[in-house]
């Protein structure tokens, strides 16, 4: 089954229900998409396909046949880029482990609302915790983010 | 870790840790940040002492002692290093130290085990750091005379050149014949004077010092976390513990287990049977159809209900006396009001992002290599060696970034590396070994913070405070531990009701130490979770009966306390104390709590606004901190530890608990064990007190006062205390 990765085709020949995280991690060593529950709950395994931010821990890699993967590695887009930029500026990050599903999650949100109010960002940003609490600094890097964006 | 101000480690542990030295690798954090890989030793670097490094192509490395997990260590002790060397921030590097002690011994432990913890990191490296990088720069200027032919007390040393005239060579340039010179003895170095600093207490700019050293690697998805580490033909194994805690395997039906394509073994170790797969996915489903019948006997059965009536039957009863002054408890009685109240703790996980694991790479007879992300890794070291009959010395760890800890991965019983070594023996170590802990694990598997009750007493007369009780029953964290000689007190279940620093003429503090099967462990602040909580929120009732604003008489009775109190008037003057709230966008009553609290040889105080809406839901809208932790490293890193650990704390304080269910935990994933969300994340402001002392922790200090600011908020605004935590979203 053929998968687009990173804008790579790759062939999947694993378990029909291996979610997509482990064959990321495991099989192509893309290990910037972190496990954190494997239920859907904190966000770290989030990856976007066909820009929509999606949880790698519940879905089948099976499932997403045709389908544009995009994870932390292969992040080219100019919201993406953005979002790299300001989380620098700020140093937001601490423990680092959710960094990937936040910043992935905070480019699908600016691709789609490039000028999002506070409680926008709260709203879009809400799913993915960060058990250091960077909530402060996520807060104001997407708004910076949104600034770089529409310079 | 519990303060330090108390910790002395037994002498079994000095003699179960020392001098098991081994020589290791390092490993480095990302592009920017690599300086080697995990499979190779580093590359033309040379040691000048044990942290630093230079290499021939300029950079310097620091080794770190500690573990980096997200509080800073990797910017803070490196930043230390640069200063004294006069080098160019540009050209700095980090990478963990091997496990060795007593070379990087933690001196707040006594030096004997390699640990981080007790937020020690910065203040036990402070003095060590310094001369390791000023004996590091004596070094390059005596290589530098040698090959200019001068004196070595006429080479300059600048943003990483040694210059004599017009002549003038790089570190990296120097770095060979640095590394043939004798190091000076560190106690000879002259210090830089303060005023000299170009690092050390400065902000981030952009042509100067740029910002955390692991922040590149961290948002670009390269920075390496034990759980990424996974060399070819590496297999993992998870493991079926005991549902309640303490019970033991009777037997267990493997035949379905072995059944699913993948599963290699099925092994059972002191505390489970294991599933081996050659991955993720295969181990899971192995373990999901694995049958376990369990012995417990000797298994915690009880509810927690019915741990807290047992609980509350010994606060009836004197316990172990920590603090008396005055007449103690005996000033309780006489005239005037006594106020008594009791406040309920629950067990808290830590719930760090990134789940415990470690990868063994073991060779039957002849080592083990450990990748981990550990806070203690010469326990670990001893433990594995133990367990697979090798000589300390070919244990080698290498230890990665770690996606969070809050004092998980700090186990005097090195558990995680105790499983995964049973079950790398068991495989013959014919393929590396990855031991993962599942969420669920994490979550329902223990290492709790205690739950407790505390009973608080207070005698209000004349407007004054003249009695105070505080009777606490708590599982004991460190005892049967090597970190307590036996018999002896476990004062980090008190820390911070025994030293309450208010002038109050009777004070009596005691507590009860039931035991449980239930595994309990240091969570990021230890004692003061519990011990800031009920001596704050209860100091405001007090208050409120003397009829005394609760800022005014905090100040009245912390007037021998001048670091407290500076704290404590930054925060109140910066939140407006006193000035009314502007009305919330939604209605409800507006009001401010205060909280100050002393920790880990740091001072926070801490402001809470809260909005209560009319049926009884609440927001914590923003939060004003003021800290004093000495000397600063890095602005910025103090103010993200302190938002950091505000977070921390409320987490605790609003949504998390532990429940047990006839002995097993009744949580299981994120999804009923409530973490903090943004959504509920107040806006923050800290202020950092200018200080000339020596530098003392942030890791752990910001997270004590934010329950009871937050408590007395809510009491301000409805007139009711919170006696049971976690609060949840009404009041």
């Amino acid at each position: 089954m053929q998968l687009t990765i990173n804008g790579k085709q790759v062939d999947y020949q694993g378990a029909e229900d291996r979610p997509l995280l482990w064959y990321l991690r495991e099989d192509l060593k893309l290990t910037g998409t972190k496990y954190g529950c494997g239920v859907a709950a904190c966000g770290a395994c989030t990856v976007l396909v066909d820009g929509q931010p999606t949880r790698a821990c519940v879905t089948p890699a099976s499932s997403l046949e045709g389908k544009q993967i995009t994870t932390i590695e292969g992040l080219d887009s100019l919201a993406g880029k953005a979002v790299q930029q300001a989380w620098t500026e700020m140093d937001v990050v601490q423990c680092g482990w959710c960094q990937s599903g936040q910043i992935l999650t905070a480019t699908a949100l600016l691709t789609a609302t490039p000028q999002p109010t506070e409680k926008e960002i709260t709203d879009g940003m809400t799913g993915n915790i960060c058990r250091c609490a960077t909530y402060h600094r996520i807060r104001g890097a997407v708004a910076r983010a949104s600034e770089i964006l529409g310079a | 870790m519990a303060d330090t101000t108390r910790f002395i480690p037994s002498r079994r542990l000095v003699l179960q840790v020392i001098g098991l030295g081994a020589a290791g690798f390092a490993v480095g954090c990302g592009p920017d940040f690599r300086s080697a890989s995990a499979t190779g030793g580093p590359v033309g670097k040379l040691a000048l002492g044990p942290f630093v490094k230079i290499g021939t192509d300029n950079t310097v490395t620091v080794l770190l002692k500690h573990i980096e997990f997200g509080q800073g260590v990797s910017t803070g002790l490196t930043t230390i290093v640069a200063e004294e060397m006069d080098a160019d921030w540009a050209q700095m590097r980090f990478e963990h130290a091997p496990a060795e002690v007593p070379t990087y011994g933690n001196a707040a432990f006594g030096g004997a085990v390699q640990g981080t913890g007790g937020s020690t990191a910065i203040a036990n490296s402070w003095d060590q750091l310094r001369r390791a990088g000023a004996g590091a720069r004596e070094m390059l200027r005596q290589a530098a005379a040698a090959q200019f032919k001068a004196d070595p007390a006429d080479m300059l040393v600048v943003n990483g050149r040694v210059e004599f005239g017009n002549k003038s060579a790089t570190f990296g340039e120097l770095a060979e014949a640095a590394a043939r010179i004798t190091p000076p003895d560190p106690a000879t170095l002259t210090l830089k004077d303060p005023s000299a600093f170009r690092f050390i207490g400065k902000e981030k700019a952009p042509d100067l010092v740029s910002g955390r050293a692991d922040s590149a690697a961290k948002i670009n998805g390269t920075a390496q976390y034990a759980l990424d580490y996974a060399p070819e033909g590496t297999l993992t194994a998870l493991l079926v513990r005991s549902p309640k805690f303490g019970g033991k395997v009777a037997s267990f039906d493997d035949a379905a287990t072995r059944a699913v394509p993948g599963v290699t073994d099925v092994i059972q170790i002191s505390n489970g049977v294991a599933v081996v797969a050659a991955d993720f996915w295969t181990a899971k489903k192995g373990r999901d159809a694995l049958v376990v019948t369990w012995d417990d006997s000797g298994a915690e059965t009880r509810s927690t209900d019915a741990i807290t009536a047992d609980y509350r039957k010994l606060l009836s009863q004197s316990g172990f006396e920590a603090r008396k002054e005055g007449s103690g408890g005996a000033g309780l009685k006489g005239a005037g009001k006594v106020l008594t109240a009791d406040f309920e703790f629950p067990y808290l996980a830590h719930a760090p992002m990134e789940p415990m694991n470690c990868t063994l790479e073991y060779k039957p007879g002849v080592s083990c290599l450990i990748h981990s992300g550990s806070q203690m890794p010469t326990v670990d070291q001893a433990v594995a060696a133990g367990i697979l009959g090798l000589d300390p010395k070919t244990v080698t760890v290498n230890t990665y970034l770690a996606g969070g800890s809050f004092g998980r991965r700090a186990t005097p019983d090195a558990d995680l590396v105790a499983e995964a070594a049973q079950v790398a023996k068991a495989i013959d170590g014919r393929a590396p070994l990855k031991l993962m802990w599942t969420r669920e694990d994490d979550i329902r598997s223990g290492k709790y913070r205690p739950m407790a009750i505390h009973r608080m007493t207070a005698r209000v007369n004349n407007g004054a405070i003249v009695g105070w009780s505080d009777r606490t029953t708590i599982q004991s964290i460190m005892e049967g531990t090597a970190f307590l000689p036996p018999g002896a007190p476990d004062v980090s279940s008190i820390e911070g009701s025994n030293d309450i620093p208010y002038a109050i003429p009777n004070i009596a503090v005691d507590v009860h130490w039931p035991k449980s099967p239930v595994s309990v462990l240091w969570w990021r602040s230890v004692g003061h979770t519990h011990t800031a909580f009920t001596k704050e929120h209860f100091f405001d009732q007090a208050a409120k009966e003397a009829g005394k604003d609760p800022l005014a008489l905090r100040r009245e009775l912390l007037a021998a306390h001048p670091r407290l109190l500076n704290v404590l008037n930054l925060a109140a003057e910066k939140a407006g104390w006193g000035t009314p709230l502007p009305a919330g966008p939604n209605g409800g009553t507006r009001a401010r709590g205060i909280a100050v609290h002393h920790s880990f040889q740091s001072y926070v105080a801490e402001v809470a606004e809260v909005t209560v809406k009319p049926d009884g839901q609440f927001t914590v809208d923003r939060v004003v901190c003021a800290v004093d932790c000495g000397i600063v490293i890095n602005p910025d890193i103090v103010r993200s530890q302190m938002e950091g650990g505000i977070g921390y704390g409320l987490s605790a304080i609003l949504g998390e608990a532990i429940t047990l269910k006839d002995g097993a935990p009744v949580q299981t994933n994120f999804f009923d064990y409530p973490v903090l969300r943004m959504a509920q994340m107040p806006k923050v402001e800290v202020h950092i007190v200018p200080s000339a002392e020596a530098p003392t922790g942030v890791g752990e200090p910001g997270v004590p006062p934010i329950g009871p600011a937050v408590a007395n908020a809510l009491f301000a605004a409805t007139g009711r205390p919170v006696h049971k935590l976690p609060i949840g979203t009404k009041v």
